[in-house]
């Protein structure tokens, strides 16, 4: 297995890691708006969504686990890139200006990066490692978002994860080479769309269920 | 018609490696429209002579745009601001009289600064010297029609092969990271069918190169290809990328 953790400990390799496991967290997000949706449906949908999540028992937890892995290794392989790559210029410019190829997306991802880490620890002891049984998920949402603080710093949050998704959807593509003239610019166009997605899909929850309920 | 124009320049001068160096201000007067950068830079360097002061060090070659020894960054851009540009080939008619240029070596903790505007770019060769070459036996020429090429890959391996080694894709990305001149120079290679029974160990060794020299990792910013005086795409670093992942995990290449 050498040749394994070479291969992965290499500058590609670790992009890879980063690639596989950003892909795996859109496919998350996916999921985790899907369900949130079900709030348009009122409260009895909501409840029963995360009945029906709950259920699901010890596939949950081997999801859970998979993810706190993947979790771990997107967020120590980011930033260990992340320190080596502002070690790789030790010496640093008086004046760096842009060529046209960063984005703000681009040249936030670190930072919006860990902002998402310290949003996901909150987000789960707000809403996930919380004694529900006198309450239910809903009235728990609904109680939070009654709030203004709240909506607006979840609806801000949204637009980082939305900034990060934008420039890493389509990066993921790139590092594991699929880059051709045939499929670029839909994957291009689609990384604006995800990105657009995440921001409005999850940010303009909070304020739906502040006005409705 | 030609007319003149007075800079300033903000450059940086250091005397050696061990120098902390710092930034001058030498005023650039009379300048003529026609000359290229470098030339600009030689009639600085006539005055400061003249003034019996040290010239300004850079490097510099065939000054026709295809040696890839000139490069400096001018104000933030490696070789200015000009698109598919080598410094050299950059002509003081894209300034205006009385701009202030800051001209600044290429960074990355992979090119030490020899002198002044001069860094040490063999880091690049290093990276060569681990696989960049095919390796055939002397002789006769064989049948130019034994191994057939497609036009259009004949294109793409000479689009990455119009790579001159300038080095300015590490010098404008924000992470120094070498990618897209390993790509052009692993992709020109396995493109063509005389690259290819190499081309697993070649992916290997010169990545194993690149990380070993210091540079950065590739984060997608794009600002190579942009930078790029010779416009090489990144497409080429996907390419290695493929390469590089058929090398170690399915190739029997170590």
């Amino acid at each position: 297995m050498n040749w394994f953790s070479a291969a992965l400990g290499s500058s590609v390799g670790k992009k890879l890691m980063m690639a596989l496991t950003g892909l795996a967290f859109i496919g998350f997000l996916a999921a985790h708006l899907a369900g949130n949706l079900t709030i348009y449906g009122g409260k009895a949908a909501f409840n029963g969504y995360a009945e029906k999540l709950q259920s699901l028992g010890p596939l949950l937890h081997l999801f859970r686990a998979g993810l706190i892995t993947f979790a771990l290794v997107h967020v120590l392989t980011g930033l260990y890139l992340f320190w080596l790559n502002r070690r790789a210029r030790p010496v640093g410019y008086r004046m760096h200006a842009t060529a046209g190829g960063r984005t703000l997306s681009s040249r936030t991802m670190p930072y919006t990066g860990i902002v998402i880490l310290v949003f996901v620890i909150f987000h789960l002891f707000h809403f996930t490692f919380v004694d529900k049984t006198a309450t239910t998920v809903f009235d728990m949402v609904a109680a939070a978002f009654n709030q203004p603080a709240y909506v607006l710093l979840y609806a801000a949050l949204m637009i980082v994860v939305g900034l990060h998704v934008r420039h890493g959807f389509w990066s993921a593509f790139q590092t594991l080479g699929v880059n051709h003239p045939k499929v670029m610019p839909t994957v291009s166009a689609a990384s604006i769309a995800a990105g657009a997605v995440v921001a409005l899909g999850f940010g303009l929850l909070p304020l739906v269920i502040a006005l409705r309920y | 018609m030609s007319k003149t124009i007075h800079l300033t320049l903000k450059i940086w001068r250091q005397n050696g490696p061990g120098d902390k160096g710092r930034f001058e201000t030498h005023p650039a007067k009379n300048i003529s429209t026609d000359m290229s950068f470098l030339e600009m830079l030689d009639v600085v360097n006539e005055q400061l002579t003249l003034e019996d002061k040290e010239p300004i060090a850079f490097e510099h070659d065939c000054r026709e745009g295809i040696c890839g020894t000139c490069g400096t960054m001018v104000n933030g851009r490696a070789h200015g601001q000009l698109k598919g540009t080598t410094l050299c080939q950059l002509h003081m008619r894209h300034f205006a009289d009385g701009d202030t240029l800051v001209i600044e070596p290429f960074r990355a903790r992979a090119y030490p600064v020899i002198k002044d505007l001069v860094v040490d770019r063999s880091a690049l060769d290093r990276v060569i010297q681990a696989g960049g070459y095919i390796s055939v036996n002397t002789g006769n020429a064989p049948e130019a029609n034994t191994l057939p090429v497609p036009q259009d890959r004949a294109e793409r391996a000479m689009d990455a092969a119009a790579c001159i080694g300038c080095g300015a894709c590490v010098a404008s990305c924000p992470n120094a990271s070498a990618m897209l001149f390993v790509s052009a120079k692993v992709s020109q290679l396995a493109l063509l069918p005389h690259g290819r029974p190499e081309a697993a160990r070649r992916a290997l060794s010169m990545v194993r190169a690149m990380d070993a020299c210091g540079f950065g990792n590739c984060s997608n910013h794009r600002e190579c290809e942009k930078t790029c005086p010779k416009e090489i795409s990144i497409v080429n670093i996907a390419r290695l990328n493929r390469e590089y992942f058929k090398a170690a995990f399915i190739s029997q290449e170590n």
